[in-house]
C-alpha cells in the first residue's frame, strides 16, 4: 500500500508554489498525497492528518512563523493522542533547525534542497518512525 | 496618420520637448552618442506603439527610481529603515507589510500568532501609519505600498496620516498595489470573493481619479505570477489581461478611459533569461498601446504608454553560495534597465535565507547605482531595438500573449473582465501556473537546466554561510502593547458609529466606500475592525485546494 502524506500550509502564508511542486513530486514518487489548501491552523492540520490516517505531515512555511506554528502542530497531534511525524520545509534559517528538532519536528528541509533530498527525507522519517515501532 | 507614417519626425518633436539631464552622453572614450538609433521608419521611443519606451528621451531625462522594498517589525523599526534608505541615496520608498496586515487581521488576532512583523511591517491602526512615515516628507518622496485585499483600508490610513502631517491628498505621489486579481491567481493573500474585491478596486480607482492626480491607484503585477511559476509569456499575458479587466471595470463605473488609464502602472519580474525579459517588456508596451487605443478607445498618449516597476527574481536566488546572488541580481537589473523600466527594486543576496540584513540591502542598492552611474547604459534609449534577435523575440512574446488573450476573451464571451474572473473561479490560471512551476522543477531535477551552486559547480557550498537577520518575538509583544494602548485611548462610540455607517455604505454597491473608510480609520478603528465590517457584507473567499 502506498504511503500517505498530508502536505499543509499553516498560518497566513499564501506562497503555495513550493507546496504544490513538492506534492506533485511526492505523488510521482509513489506517495498518496493529500493537500489541505491555504490558511490552516495547527488544530485543523492535526485533525485532518488523523482523519486521513497519514504516515507523515509536511508543512510548507515561508513567512517566518515556523518557530511558532510548527511546534504547535506537534503539540496538537500529541493532545489528540496521535504520533505522526512532522516535516517542515521552506525558508527555515539553519540556526532554527535544532530548535525545531527539539520541539518534536522529525525533519527539516532547508532552502536549496533538491527533489531527491526532499523525497529521501520523507522516506527516512517514515522508515525511522516504523523502525521505532511508533505506528 | 502622421504618427504611423513618420515615427522619426514624431520622435524628434517629442525629444525636442523633453528636458534632458546635464550630462555629456558620450562613451567612456568620448564618442558622442545619439539619444536613439535606427532607421527613420522604425519604431521610436515615445511614439506609438511605444515598444521602444514610453518616453522619447528615456533615461536622458530621468533615471529610473531606485525604489527599495522594505518593512519589518513595528512601524517604528521600518521608519528607521526608510530613513536609512533615503540617506543611502534611495529615492522612493516601498512598504512591505506583514502577513496579518496583508490579510486584514489585527496583530492580536489568534491567526496572527508568530506572523507579526515577520515579513513586513505590522499595521493595526492609524497610529502605526503615523509612526511609519514620521519625519518623512510625503510631498517630496513618492511611496509605494504592497497591499491588496485590505488596500482600500491601508490607503485610507495613508491619506489620513499624510493630511494630519500637513500634506493634502492631492499632493501625494505614489502607488497602491491594489491588484486583487493576481492574488487569486498567484500570491494567494485574498480575503473577500473576487467580485466584492473588485468593487473595492473600483472604488479606490474612482477615488484616486477624482481626488489624487499624482497617485497610481493600482500596480498591475506580473511579479507574483512569475514567482509562482509562470513562464515569461504567461506573466506577460496574465498581467495585461488583468489590466484589461481593470479597464473594463472602471469603464463600467462610468469613468472615461483617459481619466484613469494614465494612472495605471505595472510591475514586472526580471528573471535570469536576459533577452527574453527584455523582449517581454518591449512586447508589453506594444500590446498595451494597441489594446488601450484600438479596443478601449483611448486617445491620450498617457493612457497608451505602459510604465512599469521591476523587481529582480526572488526565485532565481539560491541558498547555496549566496554571494553569487549579487551577480544574478545585477544581470536581472540590467535587463530591466535595457527594457526601459521606470523604477527598480534589486533583491538582496540573502533573501533565499531570510529577510535581508542592512548590509545585503545596501549592496543591492549599490548594484543599481553602478548600473546608473558607471556603465553608461542610460545614454541611449532601447539600445537593443533593431537587433534581429530581440525584435523577433519581442514579436514572439506578443504572439504568445495574444493567443492567451483570445482564450480569456472567449471564456468571458467577449469581456476580458468576465474572462479573468471566470478563469480564477475555474482555477484555470492557478492550474497553468502550477503546471509551469512543475515543468521547471522537473527540468532542474533532470539536469536540463543549470543553476550554479545547485546543480553544478558545488565547490564552496560547505563554507560557512553569511550572517542573516534574526527577528525575535519581542516585536510581536511590542505591537500588541501598541494596539492595546490605542484601543484604550480612542473614542469607542465614535468607532462604532463609523463602522455602522461603513456597513451601510458597503451594502449599497452604487456607493464609494472610500470616504466612509477614511472616517473610520481617522477615529482609530483598527484594520481588522474595518475588514470585518466589510466582510459582514461581502463574505469570504475560499480556494478549492488542488495540487
Amino acid at each position: 500500500m502506498a504511503q500517505r502524506i498530508l502536505v499543509a500550509k499553516v498560518g497566513l502564508d499564501g506562497h503555495d508554489r513550493g507546496v504544490k511542486v513538492v506534492a506533485r513530486m511526492l505523488r510521482d514518487a509513489g506517495f498518496e498525497v493529500i493537500y489541505t489548501g491555504l490558511f490552516q491552523t495547527p488544530d485543523t492540520v492535526a485533525a485532518a492528518a488523523i482523519d486521513e490516517d497519514v504516515d507523515a505531515i509536511g508543512l510548507s512555511m515561508l513567512s517566518g512563523a515556523h518557530m511558532t506554528l510548527a511546534p504547535r502542530v506537534v503539540q496538537k497531534l500529541r493532545d489528540r493522542g496521535a504520533d505522526i511525524p512532522v516535516i517542515v520545509g521552506g525558508i527555515i534559517p539553519v540556526p532554527d533547525v535544532p530548535k525545531l528538532r527539539e520541539a518534536g519536528v522529525a525533519g527539516v528541509i532547508t532552502p536549496g534542497s533538491t527533489a531527491e533530498e526532499v523525497i529521501a527525507m520523507v522516506r527516512a522519517v517514515i522508515d525511522q518512525h516504523i523502525a521505532q515501532g511508533r505506528v | 496618420m502622421t504618427t504611423e507614417m513618420n515615427p522619426r519626425k514624431e520622435w524628434e518633436a517629442a525629444f525636442a520637448a523633453s528636458k534632458v539631464r546635464d550630462e555629456p552622453f558620450t562613451t567612456m572614450s568620448g564618442i558622442a552618442l545619439d539619444p536613439v538609433y535606427g532607421p527613420d521608419d522604425a519604431e521610436q521611443p515615445g511614439v506609438y506603439p511605444y515598444t521602444r519606451g514610453p518616453y522619447a528621451s528615456m533615461y536622458r531625462s530621468k533615471l529610473w527610481t531606485m525604489r527599495m522594498f522594505a518593512g519589518f517589525g513595528t512601524a517604528q523599526d521600518t521608519n528607521w529603515r526608510f530613513k536609512e534608505i533615503i540617506r543611502a541615496g534611495g529615492d522612493g520608498l516601498s512598504t512591505a507589510f506583514d502577513m496579518p496586515t496583508l490579510l486584514g487581521l489585527d496583530s492580536d488576532h489568534e491567526m496572527s500568532d508568530g506572523e507579526v512583523g515577520r515579513c513586513g511591517v505590522a499595521i493595526d491602526t492609524l497610529a502605526d501609519m503615523e509612526d511609519l512615515y514620521d519625519g518623512i516628507d510625503l510631498s517630496e518622496i513618492t511611496t509605494s505600498m504592497t497591499i491588496n485585499s485590505p488596500a482600500a483600508v491601508i490607503f485610507a490610513m495613508f491619506i489620513a496620516q499624510a493630511e494630519r502631517a500637513g500634506v493634502p491628498r492631492a499632493k501625494l505621489g505614489g502607488t497602491l498595489q491594489n491588484d486583487i486579481l493576481k492574488e487569486y491567481q498567484a500570491q494567494k493573500e485574498f480575503v473577500f470573493p473576487p467580485r466584492h474585491s473588485m468593487r473595492l478596486v473600483r472604488d479606490t480607482i474612482a477615488f484616486a481619479t477624482n481626488e489624487m492626480p499624482r497617485w497610481h491607484s493600482i500596480s498591475i503585477s506580473g511579479y507574483h505570477i512569475r514567482e509562482a511559476g509562470a513562464t515569461a509569456a504567461e506573466e506577460l499575458a496574465f498581467t495585461l489581461a488583468n489590466g484589461f479587466a481593470y479597464i473594463e471595470l472602471a469603464l463600467q463605473a462610468g469613468l472615461p478611459i483617459d481619466a484613469f488609464a494614465p494612472r495605471l502602472s505595472f510591475f514586472f519580474n526580471a528573471h535570469i533569461d536576459f533577452f527574453e525579459e527584455i523582449a517581454k517588456y518591449r512586447a508589453a508596451r506594444r500590446i498595451w498601446a494597441r489594446w488601450t487605443k484600438e479596443r478601449y478607445g483611448a486617445t491620450s498618449e498617457r493612457s497608451m504608454q505602459l510604465r512599469f516597476h521591476t523587481q529582480t527574481a526572488g526565485v532565481s536566488l539560491t541558498a547555496q553560495q549566496p554571494e553569487v546572488n549579487i551577480v544574478r541580481t545585477a544581470i536581472e537589473a540590467l535587463a530591466g534597465v535595457l527594457g526601459g523600466t521606470q523604477s527598480l527594486h534589486t533583491n538582496s543576496m540573502d533573501e533565499a535565507l531570510a529577510l535581508p540584513t542592512e548590509k545585503a540591502a545596501r549592496i543591492a542598492l549599490r548594484t543599481q547605482q553602478v548600473l546608473a552611474y558607471e556603465t553608461n547604459v542610460t545614454n541611449v534609449a532601447d539600445p537593443l531595438g533593431g537587433s534581429w534577435f530581440v525584435e523577433s523575440l519581442t514579436d514572439e512574446m506578443e504572439r504568445q500573449a495574444e493567443a492567451i488573450f483570445a482564450t480569456i476573451d472567449t471564456l468571458g464571451a467577449g469581456s476580458m473582465l468576465e474572462g479573468v474572473i471566470q478563469g480564477i473561479e475555474d482555477n484555470w490560471f492557478q492550474g497553468r501556473i502550477a503546471d509551469s512551476a512543475y515543468i521547471q522543477e522537473k527540468m532542474l531535477n533532470a539536469g536540463d537546466r543549470t543553476v550554479v551552486g545547485v546543480t553544478r559547480f558545488l565547490e564552496g557550498n560547505d563554507e560557512a554561510s553569511i550572517d542573516v537577520l534574526q527577528i525575535t518575538n519581542e516585536d510581536e509583544a511590542r505591537q500588541h502593547k501598541r494596539l492595546e494602548s490605542v484601543k484604550l485611548s480612542r473614542d469607542d462610540s465614535a468607532v462604532q458609529k463609523a463602522l455602522d455607517h461603513l456597513r451601510t455604505v458597503a451594502a449599497d454597491p452604487e456607493l464609494n466606500v472610500m470616504p466612509a473608510i477614511i472616517d473610520a480609520v481617522s477615529v482609530y478603528a483598527t484594520l481588522g475592525e474595518v475588514m470585518n465590517t466589510l466582510g459582514s457584507v461581502f463574505g469570504k473567499h475560499v480556494e478549492v485546494p488542488t495540487i
